[in-house]
């Protein structure tokens, strides 16, 4: 298990450098962010102190080294905008994204694990058809939009929901939806699909000929193989989860990482903008390490690095 | 006594029939239309005795245990027939009734043990289940019960590879599990697909040893499906010939085996190589099974029987016994057993 | 029935694409996939003939029919969908905003097709490093947040039309790459590429003429649903204020012009959106019905017939015998 695990770890090291690079670059070349700090009026001996101050008059090479030694030490350097720290910036904003993604998720594999079984269950019946209707408008509707619709129906027009902010309970229906669709539609078909080979297998059929009744065949015996696919998906959703952040925070105002990045990229905030992007590579690399050990508990063959 | 006696000895008639199948029939939709995989199969089981079915591949020996079992997939229905166990028909029972049965009565094993293994539990968990399901027994009493049945059924270390995984053991371990897995909760009949199939020549003779002792000790009914003429004149005392859907001949298996009565059989038995000289052209019987989608009306066998007759195109042969114990489904079987 | 000793002349083995009236007769008999090409064929011609045919009347400002609501011909027909507050005929600017929308995500999906799908199949026919390197690549490209790689690509290039169809043909390739490669690694290990490399077929040639063709029915399933990704992504873009620029119109643009005024005027932004879906839709419903007929192998899905035997009916075969 353990070597499982260390092995995943050193291969998830080079994409993550590489990210960090790719952000480092492509932020400087959005353009000189004294144009945004300093006053039009600024003299260049003050936009000379202020590139020195902040590192910006060496080599961009050189900067990336500094910046990598400086990571070492857990220094993130200061936000431009608001002089603090920025992994304070980012460490604040983390949790609330944290709780949005994390809820969402949660619900979308409990949701989808219910209406997939249900699907498998009975294929081409009304349930199976309409869980179908729903996974693929879920993946069709574009979550902006969605989230606007719920805002009409919802907040303007019933008025039992607010329109942004994040007080009270009220406040998380409508971003969770909005963000739960994508990942819910793509698990339910996956499920369905991994629940109905599960349940033609082999060994369903051997549960059934011991007497099995249908819940111990789907529950005991289908689930936890139909499970390692499913998570296998959900690790590749977090991305996703992390794209639809972004949207959501924004129209919902939601006080998180994504709305931070849109901002520190608006504002050429690059301190912030590297740290949030490392804290969301971080955490993206580390989600997908844990789904890993979970399949990796799940199933034998995979801890004992079977290749059958 | 000649073995031949020695057979005729063995199928006494006053055995208890355990289970009697009577005009099974099932069918089959696809997309090119309905497949009629068995038409009108009846046969019975005694306890203590093997009946071999018999017959090559796709002629529906396999579907005929899944739906005696009632593990057939949706897209086969059972259209017609009676399965008596010990006294209820199975096809009329509801699901509960025949999910009690399940185990305790009836049980299968299938050819595949890699994959009828339940690969995410270990074997302790999947032998111990039918304790659990049909006694209630406890996860320690039912792995403790899992124990005693590995150990009969000749794993070796039992108690120590109790909680090891279905992918840790070899083929021929693996189907002791199946077999163990099946005779768990002694049932009075016991299906065996194949059992023997996928394993090497040495590891088939153990395990059909094993499932012989375990026959004669819990006075189990076993039917054996099977393609292996071998097979089946080692280890079974009656026979039952399948050929597209149905039945074309049964009766003690030494009987059978020496003067066969059905031109299929003749035929089955006759292409079995060896004996013959060297240089001689090997034997077989021309052209293939028909499409179950489309059974020649009459004789499913006219098409390739030597002794084909137009009365074999319009009336189809029952099976008729035509001696103590024995059936054949031939208008002509007569010259057939002469020849 | 066989006879003994026949067997039909072996039929001619070139593994060429399925022919076309083959595929556009099964399309007939799906009416939901039919329905679902229809729509995506009017939405198209709307997009290409559409703005030709209106003259200006997406931009033409009226003063006095700003917030004109929709379903109601008193107007005209001009806003049958409503106008905005600028008294612009919303249906229109649909009209005139499909196209920008296709005009962005067709040549995306084009690019990153032929793109990706070339790097997948010569990666995977290779194997060894050329492999390794480019899944590597692939992985990178794939972990990263899509939407924010574009919002920093087009902050730094600002946004146009052809940064972002750049932008996002790029960040699609990977799917392309991923897919063709496992195909193409797939089918190298079979028999018949050996047997083509044995009469001395160079592996350009092999890739153009055996794994390709095969590959292709795949791909194209990837794409078409590539596209309603790519659609989705850059009416995210536009909605954010970071993709399609004023005056260019874009179904995503419209939404969040229309946000303004939701309590007022809410068809604004409802039908854009609606625009979308419906598109999405019926190109997911096609690739769904794509993926099956395409592959000989799935395509009797189409087909098979529903319902349970009745015994009635097995009684009667039995009589008849």
């Amino acid at each position: 298990m353990l070597v499982f695990l260390r092995r995943r770890i050193l291969s998830s090291a080079l994409p993550l450098l590489a990210v960090v690079l790719g952000v480092f670059f492509l932020a400087r070349l959005t353009g000189d962010p004294a144009n945004l700090y300093l006053p039009l009026s600024a003299t260049p001996e003050m936009r000379a102190e202020f590139a020195a101050r902040n590192g910006f008059d060496q080599p961009v090479a050189v900067q990336f080294l500094d910046y990598l030694s400086q990571i070492v030490r857990l220094d993130f350097g200061e936000s431009l905008r608001t002089a603090q720290p920025a992994a304070q910036a980012v460490l604040q904003a983390f949790p609330a994204t944290l709780q949005l993604a994390g809820a969402t998720m949660a619900i979308a594999i409990a949701a989808a694990v219910v209406v997939g079984s249900l699907a498998a269950y009975r294929p081409n019946s009304v349930a199976d058809r309409f869980a179908s209707l729903l996974s693929s408008a879920s993946a069709s509707v574009p979550d902006f939009w969605f989230a606007i619709m719920g805002v009409l129906v919802f907040a303007v027009t019933l008025n039992w929901l607010p329109t942004s902010g994040t007080d009270g309970m009220g406040a998380w229906v409508l971003p969770i939806a909005t963000l739960l669709i994508r990942p819910f539609g793509v698990l339910v078909q996956v499920v369905r699909g991994s629940m109905v080979s599960a349940l033609s297998a082999p060994y369903a059929k051997v549960a059934r000929s011991k007497g099995a009744g249908e819940r111990r065949v789907i529950f005991v015996h289908a689930l936890r193989n139909a499970a390692a696919p499913a998570l296998t998906v959900a690790g590749d959703l977090t991305v996703g989860l992390v794209n639809g952040a972004v949207v959501v925070e924004t129209i919902f105002g939601w006080p998180g990482i994504g709305k931070l990045m849109i901002d520190s990229i608006l504002q050429r905030d690059f301190a912030v903008l590297q740290a949030a992007v490392l804290l969301t590579a971080v955490t993206i690399f580390a989600l997908n390490i844990l789904i890993d050990a979970c399949y990796a508990l799940l199933d034998a063959r995979v801890r004992q690095g079977v290749t059958t | 006594m000649n073995a031949l006696q020695e057979s005729t000895r063995r199928a006494r008639p006053a055995d208890p029939a355990a289970m009697e199948v009577e005009g099974l029939s099932v069918d089959i939709r696809t997309p090119e239309g309905v497949a009629h995989a068995v038409r009108d199969v009846s046969f019975t089981v005694r306890s203590g005795r093997t009946l071999a079915l018999l017959g090559e591949s796709g002629c529906g020996k396999s579907m005929t245990a899944l739906a005696i079992a009632g593990l057939l997939d949706p897209v086969a229905d059972v259209v017609g027939g009676e399965i008596r166990l010990n006294g209820s028909n199975l096809l009329a029972l509801g699901a509960p009734e025949r999910r009690r049965l399940a185990g305790p009565e009836l049980a299968i094993v299938f050819q595949d043990a890699l994959t009828a293994l339940n690969p995410v539990y270990t074997v302790g968990a999947q032998l111990g289940e039918p304790f659990r399901i049909h006694e209630g027994l406890s996860r320690r009493a039912a792995r403790a019960r899992a124990v005693e049945l590995m150990e009969r059924v000749g794993i070796p270390e039992a108690r120590s590879r109790v909680d090891a995984y279905p992918h840790q053991f070899s083929g021929g371990m693996r189907q002791r599990l199946l077999i163990a897995m099946a005779v768990a909760l002694r049932p009075s009949v016991l299906l065996a697909d194949e059992p023997t199939t996928a394993l090497d020549v040495t590891v088939q003779a153990q395990i059909m040893e094993l499932l012989r002792d375990l026959r004669a000790e819990r006075d189990m009914a076993l039917v054996l499906i099977t393609h292996d003429l071998a097979v089946a004149a080692e280890h079974a005392d009656h026979v039952a010939v399948m050929y597209a859907g149905a039945i074309v001949e049964t009766g003690p298996i030494g009987e059978v085996f020496a003067a066969p009565r059905h031109p299929y059989t003749r035929g089955l038995l006759a292409s079995v190589p060896g004996g013959g000289k060297r240089g001689e052209p090997l034997r077989f019987i021309p052209g293939s099974p028909p499409d179950l989608r489309a059974v020649p009306t009459g004789c499913a066998f006219r098409t390739r029987c030597p002794l084909a007759r137009e009365r074999c195109a319009t009336h189809r042969p029952e099976l008729v016994e035509n001696d103590q114990g024995r059936t054949a489904a031939c208008h002509y079987w007569r010259e057939s057993a002469d020849a | 029935m066989s006879e003994t000793g026949d067997h039909p002349a072996p039929a001619d083995t070139a593994p060429a694409a399925a022919p076309r009236p083959r595929l556009f007769a099964l399309l007939l008999k799906d009416r939901v996939a039919c329905l679902a090409a229809l729509v995506l064929l009017a939405m198209s011609t709307a997009a290409v003939v559409g703005p030709f045919l209106l003259g200006d009347l997406a931009t033409r400002q009226n003063l006095h029919s700003v917030d004109l609501p929709p379903f109601t011909l008193d107007n005209g027909w001009a806003f049958v969908l409503g106008s905005d507050s600028l008294g612009r005929s919303v249906a229109a600017r649909l009209v005139v905003a499909a196209r920008t929308t296709f005009a962005v995500a067709v040549p995306a999906v084009l690019v990153s097709f032929v793109v990706g799908s070339a790097w997948g199949m010569w990666a995977g026919y290779h194997r060894g490093w050329r492999e390794s390197v480019s899944m590597r690549i692939a992985d990178v490209v794939l972990s990263f947040p899509s939407l924010l790689l574009a919002v920093v690509v087009l902050y730094v290039f600002s946004p146009s039309i052809a940064t972002l169809v750049l932008v996002l043909a790029i960040a699609r390739v990977p799917v392309y790459l991923r897919t063709a490669r496992a195909e193409s690694a797939e089918l190298r290990s079979r028999l018949f590429v050996d047997a083509a490399r044995t009469f001395g077929a160079s592996s350009g040639s092999i890739i153009r003429r055996h794994v390709a063709p095969t590959v292709m029915p795949t791909l194209i399933t990837v794409a078409t649903l590539d596209f309603c990704f790519v659609m989705l992504t850059e009416s995210s873009l536009s909605f954010l204020g970071i993709g399609i620029q004023p005056p260019d119109l874009s179904w995503g643009l419209m939404v969040a012009q229309g946000r303004q005024e939701l309590q007022t005027a809410w068809w604004i932004a409802v039908f854009p959106g609606l625009a979308i879906v419906m598109t999405t839709i019926s190109a997911t419903t096609l690739a769904s019905w794509a993926r099956l007929a395409t592959d000989p192998a799935q395509r009797w899905r189409l087909t098979v017939p529903r319902g349970r035997v009745r015994r009635t009916a097995r009684k009667a075969e039995e009589v008849a015998e």
